[in-house]
């Protein structure tokens, strides 16, 4: 199965050592030419949404990258890796993929003192650790088909869509590697 | 600060990595900054080059030019306060900086004692030239690294010994045998629980970004080639003929650093780069500040 993680800025390695944990190759995208033909999977990691956007459009990364997620790929997006994925962001426009049907907060937490950790269900993982920096919400649901993961303090963290996986917290941080498995199941 | 906090610090700086942190003076160079790609911007007053050509003592911001910058961007904001200036890094605290960078820039405010950063919540990035001197900067409490290249130079040459020279130092570390750790240690002069993360891990127990002198953006792959994982960049941009195309020219030459045809294109027509002193020019050595 060809897994590709977008490698354009932010936390990619961190994603890229749960695969090799659970023996699962990988290829690393930073432009046009590393995507592979047969890409069955994407992984869109943490870091900062608004440069890993402009970079996406500019390296000529998007409009393959979108074709496939519109044809159903599995795509798993964490933090700004949701926030890419995100239908609508809130108090701004966006022109990321836009294939999950939700309506995003960015730094719904405030600045890096509003950063925090804490355990909960996600779906069916429960006792999951969840790491939220700098992290968005989800404010609203614009889907009905979309399936609400977890809910933390009232706030949507995590939501389920198609074959699209979108968490607010950072999984790839921690040593926990179920949600990646369940991804990779898709 | 509490273990968790240092965590998540840590953890804001794994976020950063493989981006271009930008110098900013303005709310309008921010925006600039912003839309041309950085990661994060390092509010302060005066760019480096123009502190070095003012002289004088220079401090922290007026926090209310760096509120400004905050309320002009979504990205992290980061500020400077001088070193052991413990009272600046309190203000900025107060004020929701993203990230503190204690800066051999700025004046020094104590010739001793670096602040202790585990007092604070919020993250501290500090320069190193050496292993030693970054592994004492993480015991007191900071959660990224960064060389301590010569600021508003535009050139090169100190972020590389120091990123050369971390780098070695690490692989030397790594190939020696648990039982010489402890003299490591004592040489190092730093706690021994640190030096057996590096013999183990082969790398910093945080991130490590290059910083000062950079000004093209085969100076940002070069850094990137030598281990840097991110890039700040100072009076670079805004010293230069075209600020904006320059700044994006280096964010994508950060992500693609090990591509010469794609560095090639991205090199084309920039402008103007910064002028520039060389390092036997300069009457003031920065990067001597703090050790």
């Amino acid at each position: 199965m060809s897994v590709g993680i977008l490698a354009v800025q932010g936390a990619f390695i961190e994603h890229a050592h749960c695969l090799e944990q659970l023996s699962q190759d990988y290829v690393l995208l930073r432009k046009k030419s590393d995507i592979p033909q047969n890409l069955e999977r994407l992984i869109l990691p943490g870091g900062e949404s608004t440069v890993q956007r402009k970079l996406l459009h500019e390296l000529d990364l998007f409009s393959v990258l979108k074709n496939k997620i519109l044809e159903d790929m599995p795509v798993f997006g964490t933090c700004a890796g949701l926030i890419l994925l995100a239908e609508q962001i809130a108090e701004e426009s966006t022109d990321g993929f836009q294939s999950l049907p939700v309506l995003i907060r960015r730094n719904a937490y405030g600045r890096q003192l509003g950063s925090f950790s804490t355990e909960g269900t996600v779906g069916e993982v429960s006792d999951f650790p969840m790491r939220f920096i700098r992290a968005p919400y989800v404010e609203k649901i614009l889907h009905p088909d979309v399936q609400i993961l977890n809910l933390t303090d009232h706030h949507i963290t995590a939501v389920k869509y198609k074959n699209q996986i979108g968490t607010a917290f950072h999984p790839e941080l921690t040593d926990d590697l179920r949600i990646h498995k369940l991804f990779l199941a898709l | 600060m509490s273990e968790e906090r240092y965590q998540l610090n840590k953890e804001l700086a794994q976020m950063l990595k493989g981006g271009v942190i930008m110098d900013v003076t303005t709310p309008e160079q921010a925006k600039i900054a912003e839309a041309a790609g950085a990661c994060a911007v390092m509010a302060l007053e005066r760019i480096p080059a123009d502190i070095r050509a003012a002289g004088g003592v220079s401090r922290m911001s007026d926090p209310a030019m760096i509120q400004g910058i905050q309320k002009a961007v979504s990205i992290p904001v980061m500020a400077k306060c001088r070193i052991g200036h413990f009272a600046e890094a309190q203000i900025l605290e107060a004020i929701q900086i993203d990230y503190i960078d204690e800066s051999e820039v700025l004046s020094p405010a104590d010739d001793i004692y670096h602040i202790d950063k585990t007092k604070f919540k919020v993250p501290f990035v500090c320069g190193a030239k050496d292993l030693g001197e970054a592994l004492r900067r993480i015991a007191e409490g900071a959660s990224m690294i960064r060389t301590k290249g010569e600021p508003g130079t535009g050139d090169i040459i100190q972020a590389v010994r120091h990123m050369r020279k971390i780098q070695s130092e690490i692989s030397d570390l790594a190939a020696r045998r648990e039982d010489e750790l402890f003299e490591a240690a004592k040489q190092l002069q730093v706690p021994v629980e640190l030096v057996r993360f590096v013999h183990e891990n082969k790398k910093l127990p945080v991130v490590n970004f290059a910083a000062g002198g950079v000004a093209t953006p085969a100076d940002a792959a070069l850094m990137m080639q030598l281990g840097a994982e991110g890039v700040f960049v100072g009076s670079g941009i805004f010293k230069s003929g075209n600020p904006e195309k320059r700044a994006s020219a280096i964010v994508k030459a950060v992500t693609n650093y090990n591509q010469p045809d794609l560095l090639a294109k991205l090199s084309e027509n920039l402008g103007e780069a910064m002028v520039g002193i060389n390092e036997q020019e300069i009457a003031l050595l920065m990067a001597e500040r703090g050790k």
